[in-house]
């Protein structure tokens, strides 16, 4: 990278608008930036509500029930939801990337048959947990 | 392949490393505690509360702790150094970081060691 190309002025055009509904990102993209998403996601809040849900249920007979009613609220099912969401997508994006990094399938048909495989594998995971908790 | 240099002072590729050494990790616990649900007993409270008293189970659970605070620490500094431009601000929000992370470990540990 030479300091010339540095310094050339590049157009900003970052509005979240403009990259959800403007930009067509290309899927390898979408992997990416749901991989951040999630990961911000795992690492706040529900990192702070599994461990205070395990911390519950551990406790006593009494809270495990209570953990047990809570979780079967429509709600929080929803919040379980979006966590086993998040952890598939984060996990095989993950996967991903670690291929990546060992040079594998770093040709752009493949990165993009990889990209559509973490969002489908990651969708259904979602949808057979999601089948098994309802 | 990008020539990427482990050792000295490229600390930034150390992180990367550990990052990467701390996901898998995580995965493996992921995918063992996954399979003894799917194929285990029914989880009531009694079961619940064995499996987390055996001594295998507790140090797993934690290494996997220290795995996600490792892990998490290297992605959210990259997420705050891409996104909180003003030193002061990015200060602030790495100093919240390294305090829930410190939060979270010392409640993984009073859960685990009761």
């Amino acid at each position: 990278m030479s300091s010339a190309a540095a310094k050339k002025p590049r157009p900003k055009y970052l509005s979240l608008f403009a990259l959800l509904f403007e930009i067509r990102l290309p899927a390898p993209a979408w992997v990416s930036g749901l991989h951040r998403a999630s990961g911000a996601l795992l690492f706040f809040p529900f990192a702070a509500w599994l461990l205070y849900l395990l911390d519950t249920s551990l406790a006593s007979e009494q809270g495990f029930a209570h953990v047990r009613s809570y979780l079967a609220m429509p709600i929080a099912k929803l919040g379980l939801l979006l966590f086993i969401w998040a952890y598939a997508h984060h996990f095989c994006a993950g996967i991903r990337f670690l291929l990546l990094d060992l040079n594998k399938g770093i040709d752009l048909p493949q990165a993009r048959m990889t990209s559509y495989m973490v969002f489908a594998v990651s969708i259904l995971l979602t949808a057979f947990f999601g089948w098994r908790i309802w | 392949m990008v020539n990427r240099i482990v050792v000295g002072a490229h600390y930034g590729v150390g992180s990367w490393l550990a990052q990467r050494i701390t996901a898998v990790i995580m995965a493996v616990y992921s995918v063992i505690l996954l399979v003894m649900f799917m194929t285990g007993r029914p989880i009531s409270y009694g079961v619940w509360k064995d499996l987390f008293s055996q001594g295998w189970m507790r140090v797993a659970t934690l290494l996997f702790a220290v795995s996600l605070a490792w892990h998490a620490w290297v992605g959210v500094r990259d997420i705050i150094m891409d996104y909180a431009r003003p030193d002061g601000l990015r200060l602030a929000l790495e100093v919240i970081t390294i305090l829930m992370i410190a939060a979270y470990i010392g409640w993984t540990v009073q859960i685990l060691w009761r």
